[in-house]
């Protein structure tokens, strides 16, 4: 069992080498040898990982540590492996959700004449996840941190010849550095206090070396780098852009994988965060607010994608909330169901877009059932499992979040009746979406041909919803497998739990299951309706409507507060102080230089004898001053 | 009358003052040459007359220097002239004022 724990970096090279291998040979393999080779690389990157998570699901097995690389000991930043429960659970999610996904974009990228470009970046970023989520220390988790922005970067702007997706790409990498710089500090204030960035040398002696002042400044340091990340207020802004890249790109980075490092990396600190209440409960205020303000905005979203993106921002949220007050195992979980049922989501609007000719507005969608039914039937599951119907994933995963949220009391209280509004509006705009798209009169134009997609993409589509009708049943009241799998990842840590007794567990998964349930209903009775009833519902929230169509204007506020000032002291900087300043400085003491000289310059009168006779009297003044210099 | 050191530098004050003179007024290359070899002259004869009157050979031995390096600089300046003259049938140093700025 060893040998094959021991070779668990396998995982971040077999797709890295895909990258490199495609990058050279990508363009001969062509279409769509070169998308096989690039899942097979990454299934084969899930088979090591399954085999070698075996000792964890038998429960007990302690953290594994392999030393790749002595990069710069003294610092503790070395490339090295930390092989626990939680890098398994994260790393099998990642390969496990990437292979569909890769297998999927074999059919969605059909025909793009940057097909094998496209499974390069795909692979490179399943490497740097991989790298992000096996680091052993923080400066190798912080490597594959920046590479995943890197990868999110090119494949948002993949299509680069349009405008708004460049746009998009450098959106997301920009943001992502706002936050970037909040996680570079806050790891110097952790190299600060412990004199190394590894894993053993700083969580081990977390409790011993952190006072409670600094623990929370690492904390909020560390939230700036996660909300950046995993787009939650104020980043989160990044995300619906990013939705100008391919789909299935929107499924595995800005859904599945990527999004939710910061979870990830807030998780792995728990030692610190144990340590600092304060900053824990910012998280979980941080993520109830964006799970309530993403899940608003959501509503009034007309592109299919786009919903799902402020869905994603807040599902992550009820993640910051589960993390934040100390509900680890529920955080994980729930990122787990996440990439299930987000993953075929996104999956399943590329297959409705794939088959629509890019349209992407859900008004001139419509009646798509009959035309694309195991899509339909695949969405009609994944929208399910978000609402949180039991019995499927996102019931199990939501309820535990809230119910823990409950359990903890006090503030518990007001974290969970947000998260429960929360879930009523993500019932209501996910039915929203699924009734808009595929019930009702099919409203898409003349001359197109709506079909179903090709089995290289229905085979994911029927594998996560799979996944999403059963993935909850890992971690239920009734049976914590989850729980037990993760528990030596969390050992010492005292995690925040539902309450106990079977009357409070029906109670909350009642009051959540009434939440969803009318969620549901009341969008499907609305968006079954013809058009014109649409409308009426939307005039009676008035403004209201208006703003959630606008996102707020968040875009607008930021342009005018930081970009518009962003741009004029550019301008500033570029146009006056360069112009006028450092420009005017070089040509100034140049202009100086030339009046001087074109003032001393007829003594160059090039007669001989005019240079002798100034000879002549300048010895003579120097004698002169040196024979006055010896008399007086 | 006892010719003293001052007689001396009396003489190459003299001499001096005519090879600058003959530099200032005199247009002709040549010339100006002989009014330099005139003042270096003037100069050693300072050097020597000085080295006599307080008993040390340091005045002759910077005579020797002074008077290669005169020699060496005859040997160029005369190559540059007679070049000169050659090119332009001139050796008015008036009309050789190319490098006025």
């Amino acid at each position: 069992m060893n040998a094959i724990i021991d070779s668990v970096w396998l995982v971040i090279a077999l797709p890295l080498a895909g990258a490199v291998g495609l990058h050279f040979g990508g363009r001969r393999l062509g279409e769509p040898m070169a998308g096989y080779v690039a899942t097979a690389l990454i299934g084969a990157a899930f088979a090591v990982a399954a085999i070698a998570a075996v000792p964890f699901i038998q429960g007990g097995e302690q953290a594994t540590h392999i030393m790749l690389w002595e990069w710069m000991p003294s610092l503790g930043a070395n490339l090295e492996i930390q092989w626990d429960s939680l890098s398994a659970l994260m790393t099998l999610i990642v390969t496990g959700v990437g292979t569909l996904i890769h297998l999927y974009s074999v059919g969605y990228m059909h025909g793009d004449e940057r097909f094998h470009r496209f499974f390069v970046d795909l692979n490179l970023f399943a490497a740097s996840m991989l790298t992000l989520v096996l680091a052993g220390n923080f400066a190798m988790l912080f490597l594959g941190w920046e590479l995943v922005g890197l990868c999110s970067y090119l494949l948002v702007s993949f299509w680069y010849t349009r405008p708004s997706a460049a746009a998009a790409g450098k959106k997301a990498f920009i943001v992502n550095r706002i936050g970037d710089v909040g996680f570079m500090v806050g790891l110097m204030v952790v190299f600060a206090s412990f004199g190394t960035l590894s894993y053993t040398g700083v969580l081990d002696r977390a409790g011993d070396v952190l006072s409670t002042g600094t623990a929370t400044a690492v904390g909020l340091l560390f939230l700036v780098g996660a909300a950046g990340k995993s787009a939650q207020i104020p980043l989160y802004v990044w995300l619906p852009d990013a939705m100008e890249g391919p789909t299935p790109v929107s499924a595995l980075i800005h859904a599945a994988t990527m999004v939710t490092a910061g979870v990830y990396v807030i998780a792995r600190s728990a030692p610190i965060y144990t340590l600092a209440p304060t900053a824990g409960m910012v998280v979980a205020t941080v993520g109830a607010l964006t799970a309530i303000w993403a899940a608003s905005i959501a509503i009034a979203q007309n592109d299919i994608k786009k919903v799902l993106a402020y869905s994603t921002i807040s599902q992550l949220g009820y993640m910051f909330i589960a993390v934040g007050i100390g509900a680890y195992t529920a955080a994980m979980f729930h990122l787990m169901t996440h990439a299930f049922f987000k993953g075929l989501l996104f999956l399943g609007s590329g297959s409705v877009i794939h088959a629509m000719d890019d349209e992407q507005d859900m008004r001139k969608l419509g009646g798509l059932f009959r035309a694309m039914p195991v899509t339909a039937l695949t969405m009609l599951i994944g929208t399910l499992a978000i609402s949180g119907i039991v019995p499927l994933a996102g019931f199990w995963s939501k309820d535990e979040i809230l119910a823990s949220a409950f359990g903890m009391g006090g503030y518990g209280y007001a974290l969970w009746l947000v998260g429960l509004i929360a879930a009523l509006l993500t019932a209501f705009y996910m039915t929203r979406q699924w009734v808009m798209v595929f019930l009702g009169e099919s409203r898409w134009e003349d001359g197109v041909h709506p079909h179903e997609s090709p089995r290289s993409m229905t085979v994911p589509l029927l594998v996560l919803a799979v996944l999403s009708l059963v993935g909850g049943l890992v971690n239920t009241p009734f049976r914590f497998t989850l729980e037990h799998f993760l528990a030596p990842a969390f050992e010492g840590i005292s995690q925040i739990h539902p309450p106990e007794g079977w009357t409070s567990f029906l109670i909350l998964a009642g009051l959540s299951l009434l939440a969803a349930v009318i969620g549901v209903a009341s969008g499907y009775l609305v968006y079954r309706r013809p058009t014109e009833s649409w409308a009426r519902f939307q005039d009676q929230l008035g403004g209201l409507w208006t703003q959630w169509e606008n996102a707020y204007n968040i875009d607008d506020l930021y342009g005018a507060l930081l970009v518009a000032p962003g741009k004029r002291a550019t301008e500033v900087a570029a146009f006056t102080f360069d112009t006028r300043v450092i420009d005017g400085a070089a040509t100034g003491v140049a202009a100086l230089v030339r009046r001087i000289g074109g003032a001393i310059q007829p003594l160059q009168s090039g007669f001989v004898r005019n240079y002798a006779a100034l000879f002549l009297i300048g010895t003579v003044a120097v004698v002169a001053w040196l024979v006055i210099g010896v008399w007086f | 009358m006892i010719v003293t050191a001052g007689w001396y530098m009396g003489l190459a004050a003299i001499l001096f003052a005519i090879g600058a003179l003959g530099i200032l007024i005199r247009r002709n290359a040549l010339v100006m040459f002989m009014c330099v070899e005139l003042m270096l002259n003037a100069v050693n004869l300072t050097l020597i007359s000085a080295g006599r009157e307080l008993g040390t050979l340091d005045g002759q031995v910077s005579v020797f220097f002074v008077l290669v390096v005169a020699a060496a600089e005859v040997v160029v300046g005369l190559a540059i002239l007679v070049s000169v003259f050659r090119n332009r049938a001139t050796a008015s140093v008036d009309e050789l004022a190319e490098l006025s700025g």
